[in-house]
């Protein structure tokens, strides 16, 4: 009888946990919107533009030919390339706590003011708490056009590689 | 069925349904307190009319506050503040007594480790006080939420954050503590219902298990003697007030304690009517912008400690330290290996550990305020390191220390 009792209880209180735990879940409406699409023709060398993609900001950054040259194999391997421009596209939130970190055009990097972390205008990390650099958001090249939210080939070959999560 | 007579008098017909007398009895007038105490025993009653007085500000606030990203913030500083009469009053004292009873209980904690009374039967006290603690941190944080200004999104943010593990990168737990992917309506609803609610009520149950595991052990005494509280409390009972080594607690302790509350409500009053800005950070009063970050994010003075451990190291280490830095108060009966129930004066290297664990709690919190660099994160990371390392030294030191 007492077996009885606890099996029925046990399995009634873990529906409820599964629907208590499910309740807690983001809405599908959360989830459904969850695009954003950029003209990636409208930005100016060397000046950060924060976009926003699922209420995160994000940062592109069109790089100058100068940062293109000189740049490492690392930060090249980061690089969005649309019709020959490179660009930096991540998510602008320190990797660390989720801050977003300040952009200074004349060091050509970032410094997040909460826990002193800083990355390079690649959007690598360049001084700890940040574990890693910023998170690249999935994207997709259409034509000038760059869908975030979507996962298209050469993000695939980012995460693959392990430059992004 | 019990039997019932034809009443007296009011009490008389209570007293045979309610048994007022009795409970009376034991509750208050028979309920015995050590006289070897000081206004340091004052401070639970402290923190019981602070909780009162939260509640009583809480109740009215909630009258007028609007759970709503878009409208949160208006209800709070423009409905609240000038619309209502006197909102600004319950606004001030719920803020002020929001930070203040972190101050009682800090003292109320110390107070407990100087005089080893969580040692010898008072384990439960002192479990039931940190769990009181725990939720009184999260209850809290989720009242910072609610005004939904720039601190209360960016510490929302970076505390969800937390939950993620570091290298573990659990963003699904931080998406499903916040219902989306970043703190939203979804996450300004379950806070509120946390703030008002869930939270109160787990305080209220709380409180009913702190009380309830002080009656057997008794509240221990300035010298930690161990008292027979049968024998005293005869002694009391046949007359030999003086004599009697305890007291009633009502009305003859609560009188005392009283008098301690009197001069602690002129204080606390004085704060919400003429200095109340110091629970109000100026960076709240800008609404929520989930695309600027605050130059500087830092939390209330009553969390700076455990953040600045959490700061100087690396995300996982700094994890594990702040987690660490969590957990290891509840374990302190345990890790305090000395059999001695005395004030910390009397126990040698004891004495030491009590001063440099206040001193070095002290350094964390002024540190966690300033801005991370320099001379002041080293300083951040040497008082961190030396938190963590008091705690492993206790159980080596209170190993050695003599029966007194």
């Amino acid at each position: 009888m007492g077996k009885a009792f606890g099996a029925v209880a046990a399995v009634g209180a873990v529906g409820s946990l599964v629907a208590m735990k499910r309740t807690w879940d983001p809405l599908p409406s959360v989830k459904a919107a969850g695009f954003t699409t950029l003209d990636m023709s409208i930005y100016e060398e060397n000046k950060l533009v924060t976009e926003k993609w699922r209420g995160k900001p994000i940062f592109v950054l069109k790089k100058t030919a100068e940062m293109v040259a000189k740049q490492t194999e690392k930060q090249k391997a980061r690089d969005i390339v649309i019709g020959g421009a490179h660009y930096m596209v991540s998510i602008g939130l320190c990797t660390h706590l989720g801050c977003i970190p300040a952009y200074d055009a004349g060091k050509e990097g970032f410094l997040c003011a909460c826990h002193g972390g800083q990355f390079d205008f690649s959007g690598d990390v360049t001084k700890a708490p940040p574990p890693r650099g910023f998170d690249i958001p999935p994207f997709k090249i259409d034509g000038n056009l760059l869908v975030l939210g979507e996962a298209g080939p050469e993000y695939m070959k980012m995460k693959e590689t392990g430059i992004t999560l | 069925m019990a039997h019932f007579t034809k009443a007296t008098s009011v009490k008389d017909w209570l007293n045979q349904r309610l048994a007022i007398e009795k409970v009376e009895k034991v509750m208050a007038s028979e309920y015995w307190i050590p006289k070897n105490i000081n206004f340091l025993w004052a401070m639970g009653l402290i923190l019981m009319i602070t909780f009162v007085l939260l509640l009583v500000s809480g109740i009215f606030l909630l009258m007028y506050y609007q759970p709503n990203v878009d409208t949160a913030f208006y209800s709070v500083n423009y409905t609240i503040m000038r619309d209502v009469d006197f909102g600004w009053l319950w606004r001030h004292v719920h803020g002020v007594a929001a930070s203040v009873v972190f101050l009682i209980i800090y003292i109320h904690m110390f107070t407990g480790i100087y005089y080893g009374s969580y040692k010898k039967g008072r384990e439960m006290i002192w479990l039931s006080g940190m769990l009181l603690f725990i939720t009184f941190s999260a209850e809290a944080f989720s009242g910072y939420m609610l005004p939904w200004g720039q601190m209360s999104y960016w510490a929302g943010m970076v505390i969800t954050n937390l939950f993620s593990g570091g290298s573990l990168h659990a963003d699904f737990l931080v998406e499903w503590i916040r219902g989306d992917y970043v703190p939203a309506q979804a996450f300004l609803s379950r806070f509120f219902m946390l703030h008002v609610l869930l939270l109160p009520l787990a305080i209220l149950g709380l409180i009913g298990l702190h009380f309830a595991a002080l009656r057997i052990p008794h509240v221990n005494n300035q010298d930690g003697e161990e008292i027979d509280f049968d024998a005293e409390s005869k002694k009391y009972l046949a007359g030999d007030k003086v004599g009697s080594k305890v007291m009633r607690f009502g009305n003859d302790f609560l009188s005392k304690d009283m008098m301690v509350v009197g001069i602690y409500l002129i204080f606390f009053f004085y704060l919400v009517f003429y200095h109340y800005g110091f629970a109000m950070d100026p960076v709240n009063f800008d609404p929520a912008d989930g695309l600027k970050t605050p130059a500087h994010i830092y939390p209330e003075w009553y969390f700076l400690w455990s953040y600045e451990i959490l700061r100087p190291f690396s995300t996982d280490i700094g994890l594990m330290a702040f987690g660490f830095a969590q957990v290891i108060f509840v374990l302190l009966p345990w890790l305090d290996r000395s059999p001695n129930t005395v004030p910390a004066s009397r126990r040698g290297l004891f004495a030491i550990w009590f001063w440099a664990m206040l001193l070095d709690m002290i350094v964390l919190t002024a540190m966690g305020k300033l801005p991370p660099s320099g001379i002041f994160s080293t300083i951040g990371l040497v008082a961190a390191l030396t938190f963590i390392g008091l705690w492993i030294l206790l159980p080596i030191i209170t190993m050695f220390e003599k029966k007194v």
